[in-house]
């Protein structure tokens, strides 16, 4: 099973990668009307035209992207460029202001770097678990199925239940662990220092991803072809060299990936975490970018300056799927 | 393995092992806190070991949270957001993928875009939208000179839960891919045949594509039902909340009472159904998970 896990994820990893033109050219008959309204780029050869039956078919999908998406993008843009009363009452269009106002407030700058400490902090430790949990797996003959279902657990837990099941781990008056810290001398109080909720918000949060990481990595690694690694072996070079020299270079694409995808979860889905361990607090020491926008837009009612918010953040989820993208390309080079 | 390395091998078992725990370690604990008293929890050191009333608190947490009425609320938005995310992708993909027409790559871009764009980053105008779906009507309007009191109003509705999380470029990329990878001559054979394209579509590209729905909705479910910002911001009823977002209200504040061990069962059983499904059905998780990521 897992290999053909694999080699469905190589394929799928392809077929992405090659996206439209390689998968026209592979079939050269799709060419000939690459000039025709619409396109052939990703065009099955054997394909039908018709021309009211594709747009019914598309219909439901693009009419909920219009209403919940498209509309309410637009509608965040404009926002952005006005400063609306908390009623409602007056509207003033007033160019750049709210994100002269947004760039220039010390609690927006420390939220911006509290974000970038959480998602680093978070990167790192899930990546590096994650890792080292799935160069063993790939050693490990015995039980291995058992494992992989017993990391794999978090996948299926809300990060709500995450934040709640580490906010009790380290609840300084009932916490078992909070209890053994306390038995070491250590002070620690999440609810009163900004730096123990921080640590607190990261560990929450990388518990719960680890297993995300852990299960491409697994699959990545399971992808090296293994005449490499037997050729290696054969050179002489034990398993931590082949690992470091063969395995990591052979999954750099998937790493990278990885990094993406741990930036957009370290930046939007740990939202709820947030919501249910700290609120943001102790004084803004977990105030991350989405929880501010949800903060000002819903609590304080300052819309201009959460559309504002909005409109920096989908530029920024911009820039990251770019990133992504460009790992996809890359990715079709690995002859693997 | 290519050679024997027995200190390797066992430092792997020692380090998954230490992995297993590190993930056990807050489920056990919440365990061990949901099956005991309010009174045992509290003391001094806290209990290593479960007690015996994890029934018991089960029962309280059912009761106090009113859990049933909320698993059948996420049952059911979970179960929609899975079925419609997969049925509106599958029209989708087989659109853009064995269709020539006019507005072809506008609709893949299109949908391509929404990719950018998480939930999160448009939280309120998205909230605006469900709050009155009605408003870019009132605008059109408003536009030609018109006023229309119109108001569809889906908060605290299956509807409102479910629609907006409905598209899916990831799901649609997923089939379209898939779509590729179908032998040309099934098409060829199926239309020399006289099928039409939606009869090829139902009678061999929807049992073609089977094992990747399957594998999609288990993801999908879970996402469903492990979603919180939605619920929390569309549900003021609390008899319409999902059970996510009813184990929030049982989670002990400063000021209440300190009802732990209530809290932490209610945990355990919100988490059961995804773990039971991840447990169950881990394969197709695995394979849907890697699909999925491109």
């Amino acid at each position: 099973m897992q290999g053909s896990t694999s080699v469905s994820a190589l394929g799928a990893r392809h077929a992405s990668g090659a996206s439209s033109s390689a998968a026209a050219e592979r079939e050269p008959g799709a060419r000939k009307g690459a000039r025709a309204a619409g396109g052939t780029a990703g065009l099955k050869r054997a394909h039908y035209r018709e021309a009211r039956l594709p747009l019914l078919l598309l219909l439901p999908q693009l009419l909920v992207l219009l209403l919940f998406f498209f509309i309410p993008a637009i509608r965040a843009l404009a926002q952005a460029f006005v400063l609306t009363d908390p009623f409602g009452n007056s509207v003033q269009f007033v160019w750049f202001d709210n994100f002269r106002a947004l760039l220039t407030s010390p609690e927006y700058q420390s939220s911006v770097w509290v974000t970038i400490w959480f998602t680093l902090a978070q990167n790192a430790i899930t990546l590096a678990i994650a890792m080292v949990l799935a160069f063993a797996t790939d050693r490990v003959v015995r039980a291995r199925g058992l494992y992989r279902s017993v990391i794999l657990l978090p996948y299926a837990i809300a990060p709500v239940i995450a934040g709640i099941l580490w906010a009790f781990l380290f609840n300084p008056s009932v916490g078992p662990i909070a209890f053994l810290l306390k038995g070491m001398g250590i002070a620690w109080d999440p609810i009163r220092s900004g730096f123990d909720a921080f640590l607190l918000v990261t560990f929450a949060a990388s518990w719960k991803h680890i297993c995300y990481d852990y299960i491409f990595l697994v699959a990545a690694l399971l992808a090296v072809p293994p005449s490499l690694v037997e050729a290696a072996a054969v050179d002489g070079a034990g398993p931590l060299l082949r690992f470091f020299r063969i395995g990591l270079p052979m999954i750099s694409p998937t790493i990278f990936f990885l990094l993406a995808m741990n930036f957009v979860y370290g930046f939007f889905e740990t939202f709820a975490i947030i919501d249910a361990v700290t609120k943001g607090g102790p004084g803004g020491a977990t105030m991350i970018l989405v929880y501010k926008v949800y903060l000002d837009g819903f609590v304080h009612i300052d819309l201009g300056s959460s559309a504002a918010q909005s409109v920096l953040m989908m530029i920024f989820a911009l820039v990251l799927t770019m990133v992504q993208f460009r790992y996809v390309e890359r990715n079709v080079n690995y002859d693997v | 393995m290519v050679e024997r390395t027995r200190g390797l091998d066992i430092a792997c078992h020692v380090l998954l092992i230490l992995g297993g725990l590190l993930v056990c370690l807050p489920i056990w604990f919440a365990f061990v806190v949901g099956s005991h008293t309010t009174a045992d929890v509290l003391t001094l050191p806290p209990p290593w070991l479960p007690g015996d009333r994890f029934f018991e608190n089960a029962a309280t947490a059912w009761q106090k949270g009113n859990l049933g009425r909320l698993f059948v609320n996420s049952f059911v938005v979970a179960v929609g957001i899975a079925g419609g995310k997969i049925a509106v992708s599958l029209l989708s993909a087989f659109a853009i993928a064995y269709f020539r027409f006019r507005w072809r790559m506008v609709a893949f871009w299109l949908i391509f875009v929404s990719l950018m764009l998480p939930v999160e980053v448009r939280i309120l105008p998205t909230y605006e939208a469900v709050a009155n779906v009605a408003l870019p009507l009132q605008w059109l309007a408003g536009l030609a000179g018109l006023s229309v009191a119109l108001d569809w109003n889906m908060m605290n509705s299956y509807g409102g839960l479910i629609l907006p999380l409905i598209a899916s470029a990831t799901a649609t990329f997923l089939f379209r891919q898939f779509f590729l990878t179908v032998p040309e001559e099934l098409c060829e054979a199926a239309r020399i045949d006289g099928a039409g394209a939606l009869r090829f579509f139902r009678s061999i590209l929807l049992p073609l594509s089977v094992p990747n729905m399957v594998a999609l909705a288990i993801i999908l479910f879970l996402y469903g039902w492990n979603q919180y910002l939605w619920p929390l911001l569309f549900t003021t009823d609390k008899s319409m909340a999902t059970a996510v977002i009813g184990l929030k209200s049982l989670i002990p504040q400063s000021d209440s009472e300190p009802a732990w061990n209530i809290a932490m069962n209610a945990a355990l059983l919100v988490m059961l159904p995804p773990v039971a499904v991840v447990m169950v059905l881990q394969r197709w998780l695995v394979k849907g998970l890697v699909d999925a990521g491109k």
